[in-house]
Formats: C-alpha cells, sequence, structure tokens
C-alpha cells in the first residue's frame, strides 16, 4: 500500500543554545540546574512593563556557527520580530522571533539515508534566533510558572519538505543533533528537552510532483516520538485517501501513550502571530568579516573528522561513519589511540563491537561511561601484550563498566593473566588429551576439525587464561608427536 | 518669592550657598502639594518618606561639598508611566493599580544618583493614551489656570505640577505630544528629546518606536540642566543613542542671531484659533528682532502624519500590552475557570474604553491580509515624513510650529468624540515617527490661558532647541506667569 504514495516531510528543529546568559538578559541559561524554580529571573525574562531585551552576542555567534555548519548564507542584516499570542508561559504575550529576516537561509546537509546509507541531500530553508518560553506544572487544580526557562536562547532550524520517509527523517534529526553537539552548542540531552521537532507531512501519489494538504505534528521531544508519530501520521493520511476522504490542514498532537496523532486545532482557527518587526531592538547588521572569523574559528564537523578517519587511520568507511556519528565517541576514539599499543582498526573494532554493545546494554551515553578512555587504552594494551587473552578482555570490561575500575586491578584481584608459560600449559594439555581418547582417534584419522574442539577444552581448564597461540603451538606439537608414534 | 515657585537654577543657587536646605525645600513642597493637589489631581502616590530621606542625604552632600550637581537637593516628580523601585507605578491603569516595580528606570536612577529628591508619581491617561489626562482610571487633573479645564495629555499630571508649584520639574513621556501638549496648556516647557537620547529603559512602552522621556521644566535652562543628567546611552536600551551628551548649559548663551526660523507651511493653516495665531505670530516678530532669519519652508507629507503616528502606535501598543493577561498582573479575574476567562475577565475589567479601542485596531491592523494595507504602508509614510524634516533642515536650522489649534479645553468637551481628542496633537505627532527633537515652550496667552509654541530641529540637536528657547526666553516674561492659584 505504502509504495502506492510518497510522504513529503519537513522539520522544524529547536534547539536549546548553551550560552552563560538567556537571549535578551543577563540571567544565567541554564535553568537545568536552577536550585530551585523562579530563581534565575529578572524584570526583562518576566516581562515586567518597562524592560527592553538587549541581544545576547553569544547566542548570535552560536546561532551563524550552526548556520555555517548547514551551509546556509548569512545574510548581512537581521531583524527581530514579535510573534504574538497569549499564553500563560509567554510572560510578554508575545515571543521575540525572528520572521522575514532571519539570521541564515538557504543551506543543506548530506545525511545517509537507512540501512545502505544512501546519501541524501536535505535542504535547510532557514535558522533563526527566538526565545523560549517559561514552564507549567499542573498540580490538581492549579498551575505553577517556573521562569527559569523564560528566555533561554532557542534556534529554529527549519528544513525544506525534503523528506521521503521515516528513515530520512530520523537521519537527518539526528544529523542536525550531531552537528550541534560538535559545535558544542546543545548537549543533545533528548530528556531534557533540549531538542524538540515538528514535523510537516503530507502525502502524495508516487510518482507525483504535487503538494498536498499537510499537517503539522508539535512538540515531538525524542527521536521515538518523531519517528513514531511520522509513521503512524504518514499511515493515516494514507488511509484517509484510499476511503476516498480528505486531509485537513490542521495541527496536531502526539499522544505518547496511544500513539497516536490527535487535532489540536484546524486551519479555521489557526493562530494569526501578527508578526512584526521587534521595535525594541534595531535591525543587526551582520559584518561580513566577523562571519568569517566565526567560520574560521569553526571546529571539525561530523563530515570532515570521518573523512579524516578513513585517510589518517584507515578505518572502513562503515566504521569511520559510526565512530563519528557521535562526537563523544569519536572523541573517545581518539582519546584512547595514543595511550594503546593497538592499531586503530584493533580500537574501532573494540569500541564498534563491545564498547558500544554495552552502551546500548545498559542504555547509557557516552559521557556516561564509568571509567575513562585510559582504562580502555590499558586494557587492550594487556592484550597486545598477551598477558590477557581476548575472552578475559571481554569478561574485564563487563567489570569496568559494572565498577569502573582499571583493568589491571581487575587482573591482579581475580588472577586473569594469561597462562603463557609452556611448564604450565604441557601438563593440562596431557590432561585433556587423556581424558578424551576417542577425539583423539578421530583426530589421528584424519577429522582435523576437532583441534579446535581440544583447543576450547583446553581454554576451559584454564576458564580462558591459557594464551591460545601458545596452547595451539602446543596442542599441535604433542599431536604431531603422537601420530608420529603411530607410523 | 515662594519657595515652590522659584526654578532649578534659582533653587539650586539658594541650596549652594546654604542659604536654604533641601530639606526646607522638600517640606515646602510637600505642604504646597497638601494645600492645592485637593484641587488639581497631579499626585497618584506621595512619596513624603523617601523624599524627606533623600533630602537629608542631599543636605549632606551639599554640606560635604561632595557630588554636588545642578539637581542636588531639588525635588521633582515622575510621570507614572516611569517605574521606580519599590514604589507603586500605576499608568493610570486599574490593572497596575497595586503594581511595585522590582527596578528602577535608567532616567529616575540618573536623577536619583545626581542628588535630586523624588516627591511622587504624576497622573496621566491611562497607558499615556489620551491628550486631556481624563483617561486616567483613577482621577482627572485639572489645568492650574483654569480649573473647569483640563491639563492637557498624557503627561497632565506633570505639566500641572510644574505649574502648580508642586514640583520642580517632572520626567514626562512623550510618544506623539504628551509632553509638549500639557506643557503648552499649563505654561511651562516641555521637552521631547531626540528618539534613543534618553533611555527608555523602565518606562511602560505605549508605542517602543516613538517613546522617549523628557524634562517638563518652569525654563529652558531648567530643562536643559535635567536632559544633561539624563541623556546618554545605557546598556539596557539597545534602541539609546552611542553619541556622546554636549555640555548643553555651555551652548545655551549663544547668540540665535542668522540662525535660520522655517516656518512649514503645512502648520500654519486654517483651523488655529486667533488668540494662538496671534500669539505666534508675536513670537515669530521676536525671533526676527532677534536676528533669526525668517525662511517658508515645506513639510509636504504633514497630512498624513496623523495617520501613520496612530496606525504605528496601534500596532505597537497592542503588542506591548498583551503582557497584562491576569497571569502577573491585574488581580480581577479571581473566579476564572479558563484560561480564555482570565485573559477576558482581567483585560475586559482592567482596562478603560480608550486603551481597549487601541488594543483593538492594532491587532486588526496587524492581521494576516491588512497588515500590508495599514501596518507597512504606514512605516512606509513614516519614511517620507522623516525625509521631509531632511529636507526642511537644509533650508533652516530649527522649524517653529503652533503646539494645538487652541488652548485647554474644557474637561468632556472631547471625551465622547475620540477623533477631535486625537486632533489636539495634530501639529506634535510627525516629530516622533521622525525621532527628531522638539521642544514646547510658552508664548502668550489667548484669554487668560497659556499658548505654547514647538520649536523643532535635527536629530541629536537639542543643544540648538536650548539656545534658540533659551534666548527668547531671555526678551519675553510668558513663562515667568504663575497661575494664582490657592490664593
Amino acid at each position: 500500500m505504502e509504495q502506492k504514495y510518497e510522504a513529503v516531510i519537513g522539520l522544524e528543529i529547536h534547539a536549546e543554545l548553551q550560552t552563560r546568559s538567556k537571549m535578551f538578559c543577563a540571567c544565567p541559561a541554564d535553568y537545568a540546574h536552577a536550585e530551585s524554580p523562579n530563581t534565575h529571573i529578572c524584570p526583562i525574562c518576566t516581562g515586567q512593563p518597562g524592560t527592553l531585551p538587549v541581544v545576547n552576542r553569544a547566542a548570535l555567534e552560536q546561532g551563524i556557527q550552526v548556520a555555517l555548519a548547514l551551509h546556509c548564507t548569512i545574510p548581512p542584516l537581521n531583524i527581530f520580530a514579535r510573534k504574538n499570542y497569549y499564553y500563560p508561559d509567554l510572560p510578554k504575550g508575545y515571543q521575540i522571533s525572528q520572521y522575514e529576516m532571519p539570521l541564515a537561509v538557504n543551506g543543506w546537509v548530506e545525511v545517509p539515508v537507512g540501512k545502505e546509507g544512501t546519501l541524501q541531500r536535505i535542504r535547510i530553508r532557514r535558522v533563526h534566533l527566538e526565545e523560549d518560553t517559561a514552564k507549567l506544572f499542573h498540580q490538581g487544580d492549579r498551575s505553577l510558572i517556573d521562569f527559569n526557562r523564560a528566555g533561554v536562547p532557542l534556534l529554529e532550524i527549519v528544513s525544506e519538505p525534503d523528506m521521503h520517509s521515516v528513515d530520512a527523517v530520523l537521519a537527518y534529526a539526528m544529523h542536525i543533533r550531531n552537528v550541534l553537539r560538535y559545535l558544542g552548542v546543545n548537549s543533545g540531552d533528548m530528556q531534557k528537552g533540549v531538542l524538540r521537532f515538528e514535523a510537516n507531512i503530507s502525502v502524495r501519489p508516487a510518482g507525483s510532483q504535487e503538494l498536498r494538504t499537510r499537517t503539522e505534528i508539535k512538540n515531538l521531544n525524542s527521536f521515538r516520538a518523531l519517528t513514531r508519530a511520522t509513521a503512524y501520521e504518514i499511515r493515516r493520511q494514507i488511509a484517509i485517501y484510499e476511503s476516498g476522504g480528505q486531509v485537513l490542514q490542521e495541527t496536531l498532537g502526539w499522544d505518547e501513550e496511544h500513539e497516536v496523532t490527535l487535532s489540536q486545532r484546524s486551519k479555521e482557527h489557526a493562530h494569526d502571530y501578527r508578526y512584526f518587526p521587534e521595535p525594541d531592538l534595531p535591525p543587526l547588521q551582520i559584518e561580513a568579516a566577523w562571519v568569517e572569523a566565526l567560520r574560521a574559528a569553526l571546529p571539525e564537523l561530523p563530515e570532515a573528522r570521518r573523512q579524516r578517519f578513513i585517510e589518517a587511520y584507515g578505518l572502513p568507511v562503515a566504521e569511520a561513519r559510526i565512530l563519528t556519528a557521535e562526537k563523544s565517541l569519536a572523541d573517545y576514539f581518539e582519546a584512547v589511540l595514543p595511550q594503546t599499543q593497538a592499531s586503530p582498526r584493533e580500537v574501532s573494532s573494540w569500541m564498534i563491537g563491545e564498547f558500544l554493545r554495552h552502551l546500548n546494554e545498559r542504555q547509557i551515553e557516552v559521557e556516561a561511561v564509568p571509567f575513562p578512555p585510559q582504562a580502555l587504552a590499558e586494557l587492550l594494551n594487556l592484550v597486545a601484550q598477551r598477558t590477557i587473552t581476548m575472552a578475559t578482555a571481554k569478561e574485564v570490561l563487563r567489570e569496568m563498566f559494572e565498577s569502573g575500575a582499571m583493568p589491571q586491578a581487575i587482573v591482579e584481584a581475580r588472577g586473569l593473566a594469561q597462562i603463557a608459560d609452556e611448564a604450565t600449559l604441557m601438563p593440562l594439555i596431557e590432561r585433556v588429551l587423556q581424558e578424551n581418547p576417542q577425539v583423539v582417534e578421530s583426530y589421528l584419522n584424519g577429522k582435523e576439525s576437532v583441534f579446535q574442539w581440544l583447543m576450547g577444552q583446553v581454554a576451559r581448564a584454564t576458564r580462558g587464561k591459557a594464551d591460545p597461540q601458545l596452547t595451539r603451538q602446543l596442542l599441535q606439537s604433542r599431536l604431531d608427536a603422537l601420530r608420529r608414534s603411530r607410523l | 518669592m515662594d519657595l515652590y515657585s522659584l526654578t532649578i537654577t534659582q533653587a539650586h543657587e539658594l541650596l549652594r550657598q546654604r542659604k536654604i536646605s533641601s530639606l526646607e525645600l522638600t517640606q515646602a513642597l510637600l505642604e504646597r502639594i497638601r494645600e492645592v493637589d485637593g484641587q488639581i489631581g497631579a499626585y497618584l502616590t506621595v512619596t513624603e518618606a523617601v523624599a524627606l530621606e533623600q533630602a537629608r542625604q542631599a543636605d549632606e552632600r551639599l554640606r560635604r561639598g561632595e557630588r554636588v550637581t545642578p539637581l542636588t537637593g531639588i525635588p521633582f516628580g515622575v510621570k507614572d508611566s516611569i517605574v521606580t523601585e519599590g514604589i507603586r507605578t500605576t499608568c493610570g491603569s486599574r490593572i497596575l493599580e497595586h503594581y511595585v516595580p522590582p527596578y528602577q528606570a535608567t532616567a529616575v536612577r540618573r536623577l536619583l544618583d545626581a542628588g535630586a529628591v523624588l516627591l511622587g508619581k504624576h497622573n496621566l491617561d491611562e497607558f499615556s493614551m489620551g491628550s486631556s489626562t481624563e483617561n486616567s482610571a483613577f482621577f482627572p487633573t485639572r489645568n492650574p489656570w483654569d480649573l473647569k479645564r483640563v491639563p492637557g495629555g498624557s503627561s497632565g499630571g506633570s505639566a500641572a505640577a510644574v505649574a502648580a508649584g508642586e514640583c520642580f520639574f517632572a520626567l514626562g513621556g512623550d510618544t506623539g505630544g504628551s509632553i509638549r501638549l500639557p506643557a503648552a496648556f499649563c505654561n511651562v516647557v516641555g521637552l521631547k528629546p531626540t528618539y534613543g537620547r534618553v533611555s527608555r529603559y523602565g518606562l511602560i512602552a505605549l508605542a517602543s518606536s516613538f517613546d522617549t522621556i523628557g524634562p517638563l521644566t518652569r525654563t529652558v535652562e531648567d530643562a536643559a540642566l535635567v536632559l544633561q543628567v539624563i541623556a546618554g546611552q545605557d546598556a539596557h536600551d539597545a534602541t539609546s543613542l552611542a553619541q556622546p551628551v554636549p555640555d548643553y548649559a555651555a551652548q545655551l548663551q549663544r547668540p540665535v542671531k542668522g540662525l535660520r526660523l522655517g516656518l512649514p507651511r503645512e502648520y500654519f493653516v486654517p483651523g488655529m484659533e486667533a488668540g494662538v495665531e496671534a500669539a505666534l505670530q508675536e513670537a515669530i516678530r521676536q525671533f526676527e528682532r532677534l536676528g533669526m532669519e525668517i525662511r517658508e519652508v515645506s513639510l509636504p507629507h504633514t497630512p498624513y502624519a496623523l495617520a501613520v503616528y496612530y496606525l504605528i502606535l496601534f500596532a505597537e501598543a497592542s503588542a506591548n500590552l498583551a503582557r497584562f493577561d491576569g497571569v502577573r498582573f491585574g488581580s480581577a479575574a479571581q473566579q476564572a475557570q479558563t484560561i480564555p476567562e482570565l485573559y477576558l475577565e482581567t483585560r475586559g475589567k482592567g482596562f478603560g474604553a480608550e486603551v481597549k479601542r487601541r488594543i483593538m485596531l492594532g491587532a486588526y491592523t496587524l492581521s494576516a491580509g491588512y497588515y500590508d494595507a495599514y501596518y507597512l504602508k504606514a512605516q512606509r509614510v513614516r519614511t517620507l515624513l522623516r525625509q521631509d524634516f531632511e529636507r526642511a533642515f537644509e533650508v533652516c536650522d530649527v522649524l517653529l510650529t503652533p503646539v494645538s489649534p487652541g488652548v485647554a479645553f474644557r474637561l468632556g468637551e472631547k471625551t465622547a468624540d475620540p477623533l477631535a481628542m486625537y486632533l489636539s496633537d495634530v501639529y506634535l505627532v510627525a516629530t516622533n515617527p521622525a525621532g527628531v527633537p522638539a521642544l514646547a515652550l510658552p508664548c502668550g496667552f489667548s484669554e487668560g490661558l497659556p499658548v505654547g509654541m514647538q520649536l523643532i530641529a535635527r536629530h541629536g540637536e537639542e543643544a540648538l532647541l536650548f539656545q534658540v528657547g533659551h534666548a527668547y526666553q531671555q526678551v519675553t516674561e510668558w513663562h515667568k506667569m504663575r497661575p494664582a492659584l490657592g490664593r
């Protein structure tokens, strides 16, 4: 059914900027760490009559850097506008935002979509600055307002309707989050609401170029909500067309519990925001030299880093992509490298294999890993020096994730060091051979595949500590000796 | 001579010579307020305890000779649209009846730092919307020259207080004549500075791109002394001007001989009362005698000034007043069950008729489909108004116009006809969209009531206005006339 139709999706992403102070006043912007509600407030961000906004230059700089990273054009003139609507979380009765002359326009990104990772270009229509609202708390029949968040800088990134699948939406959203984190302007911590999505969705017959009536889903606060709501809404619209109906232009909310979109406002009741230029803020002249200085100060971005990982470390494209998809993971990788004897490829496969598996199992971010990169480097060194086996290393890593202890300490405390001396191993090998005469027999009769089984028996007898290389060598020479004695 | 009728310059001389103390001066004015304000209604709040304490501190400064300015120890009042920290600020509205601001307006702070003594807050039209002070939610102010007549507005309380000897000077607000009309009606001096010359921080906004704070005084010289203190860039106001503040007193005595006085022909048209016209013609002859060259000039877009002014004002005001939504301001809606009820109750009961009229008109002109025809068109014509002034100032240095077509009108005379009320400001409104400074000063009487004239100069040329106005006051006596109140 879905092949008959094509979805057309545009995304608006609201990202809080991590500036020291708020967008238009000197209050600290870090409301998440406020000691209590309504402590990071002042006459300006609570909308006291007579107060005036003053633009935070750092927010402007962060916004411009994001826009540059998204290949946008920065127009020389920048105008703030008042967006008028009433809600108790909006202290002035209008939000200072941007409308006709935004911070940046006409950008693009390329993101790998789906399992194959086909690169797709998604255009960015505009990037603009605005202020966040206060937070409402509902307690029974009362509602309380915390103004700590009011006035926190928000960057709104608006894409063109260039996405046609849930996979593309997810890839784009993750890419934007990654760019923001690479620039250090947003923590990407979705649970704290620092990134919020709005999806504009329509569907049309596959192959058609028409733009049909779209709906807008507001307040999607996680990748899960974003993808589920988008998938649901595409199905809903297809079902409407299939039954001969018409999609209504409306604003929808996402019901997380029942996983359905719900109508909030129809077109007739759509807000008229009565935008007009903010008279309290003169138009901002953006000097080209300033933009160029900010461009020069851009840190390495995901694409560039991926390319460098491929060229400098000889990593396969797929691995480089995984390692650079998260700035923190790439940082961790590069922090391990200089401290270990293991090769970049070895470090990479450890991180993409065991390391990421633990993160997924434990549902934690790189930042929450309880041991430093130095510890992982040490673990890989123990393997490289053949102090421990691969199998032991995996066990040690598990313990590192649990206790945060250093690998050397774990190995010593639990006596996990590799057995690599002939004097200890040989008697064990002799015992395995004596205990399994039929297996030995079949080996000598030419069934050489049982060799691995015998190796496993030795490993088991040493609880994985036997040095595989030496074991293989000793076992082989013992079996060769037996064969010779038969001849 | 009574202490209360001194000019700032005279009072300062007595204070400096320690012939009187600030405490005596302050007590004399508090006594004068007790004596006459029952008839006038200039004060909404008298801050007696604050004033006496500040007077004692001023006396200490004078005694030690430390940080003595021309305003040290001089009592003043402030229009109640300008916030005063810890002192109730109502803006003439029920909705702010109990509002005590948590911060100080920049202009007030600068005056207090200079050692001036705050007597209290002056009555005004609600949210500065009106030309008669009859729109105050509390009571109307009466003209000290005739208690049956209005003092003009919206800074009517301030002008009446200066005229009646209830303060030595006042801070008013001028958005489209609100300082100049009452100054003319009450026979005092009123300055609307260049937009941005005085910080708006703390001025409860009416139309943000027109609003200015300026002094009302008994002489031009006094106005220069007050502007000297309150002018200058403010980090809290992004629209405040960066240009340094000149030494106004130093330029006051310069001769005006040879300066070109422009008479805009669009301002000398039928409709002016005979007594007003006669007073103006006499003033023009006076300037001629002072050696100024008289030039006829044209401001061709004058007929559109009132429309431009009100369209932009309504739009900006509708947003500026959105914050009075019952969440933090206004207490009418304790029983509201829903958010819309909260808004309707608070704003329906809290605002007066004129305020509601302007909010509705403003929301209308900004709404989708009307924005281009009204707001945008008005902004374009605004540019033409500004260019009118620029061209006129190519051929003259100062413009002279009437302040109002007539003298102070009777209470109730224009309340039923908003348009007639709006027309009182027909000669005053163009300066605010253009941003240029304008000075109103007494130039005669018509049937026992004061007549004022308006001098207009280029952006930032307040010093020139003071120079010309001061020269006039050196050869005329109109500004020395005092109402026969309380005798």
